[in-house]
């Protein structure tokens, strides 16, 4: 970078938040996905008028930025594949307020998410959407990504609870869009037009989330099915019924074989599927739902049924689910996790599908996900540096997004698109979807500053390419 | 420009360097390869290590994380960085306090890639001109911690100094403070050392238990412990006697090793494990007691430690190991302690050794033995679980950055309202002792350990 860009740096924010050493810069180089870019400088912005100023510089000088959180993302979301400047936003963070009248938090970009579920629980209230990465991920990583967890199916997405933003654009101007009104339809809708956005169009430099009242009490439980669909059946069985649970998990067989050989734990080894269902409410209705649930799926020939009786029993059958991950990269280092999601009637086709994929392709792959709204994690397990293997699963990962589209769903549920599904938008969206998705990308960031080569497939770009 | 194509322009420029020094250099950067590559690959880079480390805490930068460390080690290894340039800073300013390794979801050695990169970095220093202080730093990690005689003359110095007058002398005149503020910081807060008439064990000795004997065990005294706190191990003596133990106090038992594997002295640290399990396997004791938890999580990894040596010492190593228990653990298994006195010193928080809690797994152990002392009021403080920011000597080579993770602490000890606040390990114990001098708090709250408050309830002093 050149050294009279640096020195406007300077004039914009402290020697002392601008990180130039390389082995400062190499490691804002990755995220939890792949790959390694080394940026040109890392600059740790306090304010709104920083982030403004150092737009305008980048802007001008045509410098690629990168906005980064706690750099959690599955996707490649922070990246700074064209180099240039990263902004940690994670130091930006002193904002975290409960308006308990209103039933509001507002919020800098760099509180972690998990510090907002813990202040609105004080308060008696609850902001619901919970990646697993809640305790160290920031909410302005979960708006730009739009994330969400196990609860969504009930509680829906980040965008759900996003009412406010303050936004600084590509341009270094500083906008608001919505405000503390639930209602609002003055306009477009330009709040939930940048959450998900994925850094694409501006950064947030404060939010304003809904929260709702904090359920009193939950039930969960455990069903072992011998056979996958019979799992399906209790999944869509449960949810006809007109019981809506705050969660719905499933763990395939390999899942299943992968966490009782690293932790035993009395997990059936022969079941096709685990799932976890959790419903949640006032205690009388909960009390009566998760019998129902339980009964649904012993008529759909669960093998057992075991609802916690406790907190403890509760986090017992919570802990298999935890187990997953370690589990699994006992298997092997280099860890896959996807997120093509469908819609749930689809579930029973897509494990198919997936099973005969890893079968092709001889791939470790377990599956795992969040059934009750058909967004299922499908794992290759494999090593980054068997590059022969690895030419295997960039075929496999192709097939599944093809598995999904065809079956009516989506490239990606909640990890988002960034570098690694890039590629595949268009057989999602068609040429003309994805044009006026670019044309959007064009009026806010006409430079193409912000986040470039996310998103949009670059030219000539068919395929993921893993390394 | 896309940012792998300049990763590529940076190894070529690395490997560039074709002199005598480059090519000794990628030796080293081949050794940290070998001993640490398949591990670092291990990390997933979810970052799950962040919001439990203290010094990512402080720092707030990304090279003061477990994650950001890890993936410094990886692009060294890789050729990617300068050991030394590059790699050696952000390594210098880990505690080492292992709570990451209790927050990754996938098992990644931590400690094992921290050792084995001091190790290195170690034997590749520039060696033409060291620092005064690293000098003096390995002549005394060298010459004085193995030999428990010369601490101990240590220990009676300290103790002549402290009895003479000398030191209320150097105090009233400052002098020590005009020398190094950080020296007199820390002689401030040294405990008084007791002189050797109160000391009851001798080395080669054997106490018999009160009462029935439940069993045999052999105690581990430690270098600083036995120097500085002899008081503490006599009445760990005493403690594990009340509860039905044969203490046996090995002979030729040496320091553990840690300071010196810690500061990637690994060869001495082999000979100090070498000498330990010799004397504790002629005692022929059921366990093997410790009460300095940055001591027991060395001792718990002398199997490690010793994996790759000759004969039988993987074998013994790993004997050793499996007799190894902090004396929480021992109380609190033997126990109930014959409590004979009330409580009065108000309320209780305790403090955990990182060492004690993420290397050897010890949480509940001391927090059910202060609970059962009778009249005591035990208060839970916000994240005892993180590291105080002593780390064994840290806090003497980064002041500064020690200090801003005490006064946090400091802040979540004020707020449990607690007046005596115990840890579990001599480093800690005289952290937490500077944090309280340094609020001002000297004559409202004390810093004990464990079984000072525990004997102090049984009537023993």
């Amino acid at each position: 970078m050149q050294p009279k860009i640096i020195d406007q740096i300077y004039h914009i924010v402290p020697r002392e938040r601008v990180l130039l050493d390389l082995h400062e810069r190499y490691t804002y180089s990755y995220d939890a996905s792949f790959g390694e870019y080394l940026p040109d400088v890392v600059i740790q912005p306090r304010d709104t008028g920083e982030i403004s100023r150092l737009l305008k510089l980048a802007n001008q000088e045509k410098i690629p930025v990168y906005p980064r959180g706690s750099a959690t993302s599955l996707s490649g979301g922070p990246l700074p594949v064209k180099g240039g400047m990263v902004l940690d936003m994670s130091q930006m963070n002193s904002r975290l307020e409960i308006d308990r009248e209103n039933m509001l938090a507002i919020v800098s970009p760099g509180v972690i998410t998990a510090d907002i579920h813990r202040r609105a629980e004080e308060a008696g209230l609850f902001y619901p959407p919970d990646p697993s990465s809640s305790h160290v991920s920031t909410i302005g990583g979960n708006l730009l990504e739009n994330s969400s967890g196990p609860r969504g199916l009930k509680y829906g997405t980040t965008k759900e609870y996003v009412i406010g933003l303050e936004v600084v654009t590509p341009l270094g101007e500083v906008i608001r869009t919505g405000g503390k009104t639930v209602k609002n339809v003055t306009g477009y809708d330009l709040t939930r037009l940048i959450v998900g956005s994925e850094g694409t169009l501006g950064i947030v430099t404060e939010a304003i989330l809904c929260l709702i009242p904090k359920p009193p009490a939950r039930r969960t439980l455990l069903a072992a099915f011998d056979r996958l669909e019979n799992s399906g059946y209790a999944i869509t069985g449960i949810l006809s019924e007109g019981i809506l649970p705050a969660a719905m998990e499933l763990m395939d067989q390999a899942c299943i074989r992968a966490v009782e050989n690293y932790r035993p734990s009395g997990l059936p080894v022969d079941a096709e599927a685990l799932i976890i269902v959790e419903v949640d409410g006032h205690e009388a209705a909960v009390e009566e739902e998760i019998e129902k649930c339980a009964e649904i799926c012993r008529r759909q020939g669960a093998g057992s049924v075991r609802v916690a009786r406790d907190e403890k029993e509760r986090e017992t059958i919570w802990l298999a689910r935890k187990m997953v991950s370690p589990a699994i990269t006992q298997m092997g280092p280099t860890k896959i996790s996807e997120d093509a999601t469908v819609p749930r009637s689809r579930i029973p086709d897509m494990m198919r599908r997936l099973r005969e994929i890893a079968d092709k392709y001889c791939l470790n792959l377990v599956v795992f996900g969040h059934a009750g709204d058909g967004n299922l994690h499908p794992n290759i397990i494999t090593d980054k540096r068997n590059e022969e293997e690895m030419k295997r699963v960039e075929e496999a990962v192709t097939e599944i997004f093809e598995a999904a589209i065809e079956l009516g769903g989506t490239l990606s549920g909640e990890h988002g698109i960034g570098i690694l599904k890039a590629p595949y938008m268009e057989m999602e969206l068609g040429p003309v979807g994805l044009e006026m998705m670019k044309k959007i990308k064009n009026a806010w960031d006409p430079n193409h500053i912000l986040n470039p080569g996310k998103i949009f497939p670059e030219p000539g770009q068919t395929r993921v390419e893993l390394k | 420009m896309g940012g792998q194509q300049r990763n590529q322009d940076q190894n070529r420029s690395a490997s560039g360097q074709g002199n005598k020094q480059g090519r000794a250099n990628e030796n080293f950067i081949r050794q940290l390869f070998e001993r640490t590559y398949e591990e670092t690959n291990r990390c997933i880079q979810c970052g799950y290590c962040l919001p439990v480390c203290p010094t990512y805490q402080s720092m707030g930068k990304e090279s003061a994380s477990p994650r950001g460390r890890i993936a410094l080690v990886k692009m060294a290894a890789e050729g990617k960085l300068d050991l030394h340039r590059h790699l050696a800073e952000p390594i210098d300013l880990c505690l080492g306090c292992r709570a990451c390794e209790t927050a990754c979801p996938v098992g990644v050695p931590y400690g094992h890639i921290l050792e084995e990169t001091k190790h290195v970095l170690y034997q590749s220093a520039p060696h033409s001109h060291p620092g005064r202080s690293d000098r003096l730093k390995k002549a005394i990690l060298h010459h004085v911690f193995p030999y428990p005689g010369r601490l101990r003359i240590i220990g009676r110095m300290v103790r002549f100094y402290q009895k003479s007058g000398l030191d209320w002398m150097l105090r009233s005149t400052r002098l020590i403070e005009k020398v190094s503020p950080t020296a007199a910081r820390f002689e401030a807060v040294l405990p008084r050392v007791e002189s050797l008439a109160a000391k009851p064990y001798d080395f080669g000795s054997v106490l018999p238990a009160v009462g029935e004997k439940k069993a045999s065990v052999a105690f581990f005294a430690g270098c600083v412990m036995d120097a500085l706190m002899s008081r503490t191990n006599r009445l760990t003596i005493e403690l594990l006697r009340l509860v039905g133990c044969e203490v046996v106090i090995p002979a030729g038992q040496k320091c553990c090793g840690a300071l010196h594997a810690h500061q990637g002295m690994r060869e001495m640290a082999i000979k100090l494990a070498q000498a330990n399990i010799e004397a504790f396997e002629r005692s022929g004791s059921d366990f093997y007691i410790n009460n300095a938890g940055g001591c027991g999580a060395m001792l718990i990894e002398y199997d490690r430690l010793l994996a790759e040596e000759d004969g039988a010492w993987p074998v013994r190593a790993r004997d050793f190991v499996s007799k190894n228990r902090d004396i929480s653990q021992i109380l609190d298994r033997f126990g109930p302690l014959p409590f004979r006195k009330k409580w009065h010193g108000g309320i209780i928080t305790y403090q955990d050794s990182c060492h004690l809690r993420h290397v050897q797994g010890v949480a509940d152990e001391p927090r059910r033995l202060l609970r059962s002392v009778p009249g005591a009021t035990f208060v839970e403080m916000e994240q005892s679980e993180r590291c105080c920011g002593s780390g064994g000597i840290y806090n003497l080579l980064h002041h500064d950055e020690s200090m801003q993770i005490l006064d946090d602490k400091m802040e979540k000890v004020a707020a449990t309202r607690a007046t005596t606040i115990v840890t579990a390990n001599p480093g800690c114990l005289l952290q937490m002792k500077l944090g309280v001098e340094r609020k001002g708090l000297g004559a409202e709250v004390r810093v004990l350990h464990l079984v000072e408050v525990l004997a102090q309830a049984c009537g023993i002093d």
